[in-house]
């Protein structure tokens, strides 16, 4: 982190903007978005979101490097102090989900170019860049913030900025795919703010660490028990937590490849992130969480969700599809960490938050790139794929190993993780659900390597591989995804202290 | 009209007894409670149980309304005024839920407008807007 400092040291009064950091990483892309339509230009524009993108990751690492030495990063809005005011709170549990955040945009604007061009009209491509850093701006919003209500906020600005870019999808089913989401979305930030206004009704505050201090007092009351119910399933829906997953398959499938790479890695991320934090921090001085059984009912929904829609993932002939219904498989691992509420499964949970990021980048990636070339993500096209784009292709292949935790990946550093912390509870039972469940996922990624590897490529089919702008960010989240597979230390390290982070004072 | 006037007599004693009960102390000021859930329920159920696109829209607009209609309830500060200094008066309603219900009505009308904005183009697309001739339209490509 040294590093980052030096570099830090060079820009123009760096001591005068190091206290606002926490803010300017939601400020700079939210007055960047507008920009984008003054400079019209499909290259200009793209070339402000990379610039953007790039800064906003810088400013996360930093963040992340004072969070691990120093501790929390408070910041009070317009000076006002809390409870009153916003106040943006960055303890190592939000920076560890900044990092991830900023890393995915960084990585996935040089590769957006391209394909953007590629499957976007030019007339609308400066649009996508400005849905793109509004939906940023949402997505650190939510993690940086420490007001219940200002999350709302944020999330719904991710929100309606991720609709527009799913819409922009060149198939029609796109239209639809957002008009459902949007619905979905929509019923769950309302429920949220029910919850939220029910929590105000009792304590008269909005501040996350304000109400943890004052929810204990009145936690009996129906109202609390009420609200805790309405801010699970809302934000239940937005990370879509199986069986409220029905939006998820189909946006990820139609999205614009790059929507799909960037939502995919980060959206339901920060919603899970959302979750944590309401039930760990504000709710974290209740009984409630073990109390109502909630977290009975978030092992079991995980359970269902690794097996039920890795299953139907074996059956998709649309891979981005697949994928999709394997992210929902996936969510289930990060929320059967939540449900096992330990620092050490949690730990787990939070791993594969960053896990999922970097193999579930590494594959719609792949499928960005074999779209660009041959104009298609159905199975049916894919024969031979493993000769005509070989790069593509063994991109897809590290992801897919990743999915089903193959030593030497991610994948296998958070499923033993929460392998190991279910074991600890003695809840051996889940420990052999993750490994069934990763049979299932091995069937499905052998039907694509069975397809693209063992069958000859047709006659005349279209070969060559994708401009060298997207395969060198995919080639690098590949890199990555083995990389933090070796060394899952310091990814595992900082993971824990995120954990601690939540728990606090917990056991 | 007689005959009309003895249909709705019975319902009429029943609204003056619910009424009653909810101005009486036992239930103070949860009528507005009712009205809120009343409106949550109907949105609600336009949203799942509707096909036509503008209808869900609209089911959605009404459970969104609701929610502020809750906010703006829990504010109401009996016999409070309208939050302005003012000589005389003492008790003030809460300003602050009403403020952030602004901002979620704001959110509401952005909401609407790419919800009605999606509807347009669905329907340039597919030549209807009713849900399940559109699940028919995509089954067909799928198979």
């Amino acid at each position: 982190m040294t590093a980052f400092y030096v570099l830090f040291l060079f820009l123009p009064n760096a001591a005068a903007i190091e206290p606002h950091l926490s803010a300017l990483q939601v400020v700079i892309p939210l007055l960047a978005a507008p920009i984008c339509v003054v400079l019209r230009d499909p290259k200009l524009s793209w070339l402000w979101a990379l610039i953007v993108s790039w800064v906003v990751f810088f400013i996360s690492l930093v963040i992340l490097g004072k969070v691990l030495a120093e501790g929390v990063i408070t910041y009070e809005l317009g000076g006002w102090p809390p409870p009153w005011g916003i106040e943006y709170r960055v303890d190592a549990a939000n920076a560890f989900v900044l990092v991830i955040v900023g890393l995915i945009g960084a990585i996935t604007l040089p590769y957006a170019r391209a394909s953007v061009a590629r499957e976007i009209p030019k007339a609308r491509i400066y649009l996508f860049y400005l849905m793109y850093l509004l939906c940023l701006t949402g997505l650190l919003g939510i993690t940086v913030t420490g007001d219940a209500f200002n999350l709302f906020v944020f999330l719904e600005i991710s929100s309606l900025s991720s609709y527009v870019m799913i819409a922009l999808g060149s198939d029609r089913r796109a239209l639809t795919a957002a008009f459902r989401y949007l619905i979905m979305g929509t019923l769950g930030a309302t429920f949220y703010i029910i919850g939220v206004g029910m929590m105000y009704m009792m304590t008269g505050s909005l501040n996350m660490a304000d109400l943890s201090t004052l929810l204990p007092a009145v936690e009996e009351t129906r109202t609390v028990l009420a609200a805790f119910a309405f801010i699970v399933v809302g934000l239940g829906l937005k990370m879509a937590i199986f069986p409220l997953h029905t939006w998820l398959p189909n946006a990820y499938a139609y999205a614009p490849s790059v929507a799909t790479v960037f939502l995919a890695s980060t959206a339901t991320k920060v919603a899970i992130y959302a979750l944590l934090r309401l039930v760990f921090t504000v709710f974290g001085g209740t009984t409630l969480f073990a109390v109502t059984g909630v977290q009975e009912v978030l092992i079991i929904l995980a359970l269902a969700a690794i097996f039920a829609a890795a299953f139907v993932a074996v059956f998709q002939n649309d891979i981005k599809r697949m994928l999709a219904y394997s992210s929902v498989s996936q969510i289930g691992y990060m929320v059967l960490g939540i449900g096992l509420a330990t620092t050490q499964g949690l730990t787990g949970g939070l791993v594969h938050l960053f896990n999922h990021a970097m193999m579930k980048g590494t594959a719609f990636m792949a499928m960005g790139a074999i779209f660009y070339v041959i104009g298609s993500v159905q199975l049916k096209d894919m024969a031979g794929l493993g000769r005509r784009m070989p790069i593509s292709m063994a991109a897809f292949l590290v992801a897919g190993l990743s999915l089903f935790g193959t030593p030497v990946t991610v994948g296998f550093i958070s499923k033993w993780q929460l392998a190991q912390a279910s074991l600890a509870l003695g809840w051996w039972y889940i420990a052999v659900g993750i490994l069934l469940a990763s049979l299932l996922a091995i069937a499905y990624v052998w039907r694509v390597v069975e397809v693209t590897y063992m069958e000859p490529p047709p006659e005349g089919a279209p070969k060559g591989e994708a401009p060298v702008s997207m395969l060198v960010p995919m080639l690098i989240m590949a890199a990555a995804t083995i990389w933090f597979g070796i060394d899952g230390d310091t990814t595992l390290s900082v993971a824990q202290a995120a954990a601690e982070a939540l728990m606090g004072d917990q056991p | 009209m007689d005959g009309l006037n003895s249909f709705f007599e019975p319902l009429q004693g029943a609204w003056q007894a619910f009424e009653a009960f909810m101005l009486s102390e036992g239930s103070p000021g949860l009528f507005s409670y009712w009205v809120i859930i009343a409106l949550m329920m109907a949105g609600f159920y336009i949203v799942i149980a509707h096909d036509n696109l503008v209808k869900k829209i609209v089911g959605l607009n009404v459970f969104q309304v609701s929610v502020f209609l809750f906010y703006i309830t829990m504010a109401k500060v009996s016999g409070g005024s309208a939050p302005i200094l003012a000589e005389g008066i003492e008790q003030y309603s809460n300003p602050l839920p009403h403020v952030l219900i602004l901002t979620a009505i704001v959110v509401g009308v952005a909401t609407t407008a790419l919800g009605l904005a999606l509807v347009v183009r669905i329907r340039n697309a597919y030549g209807t807007i009713e849900d399940d001739e559109i699940q028919a339209i995509e089954e067909g490509e799928d198979a």
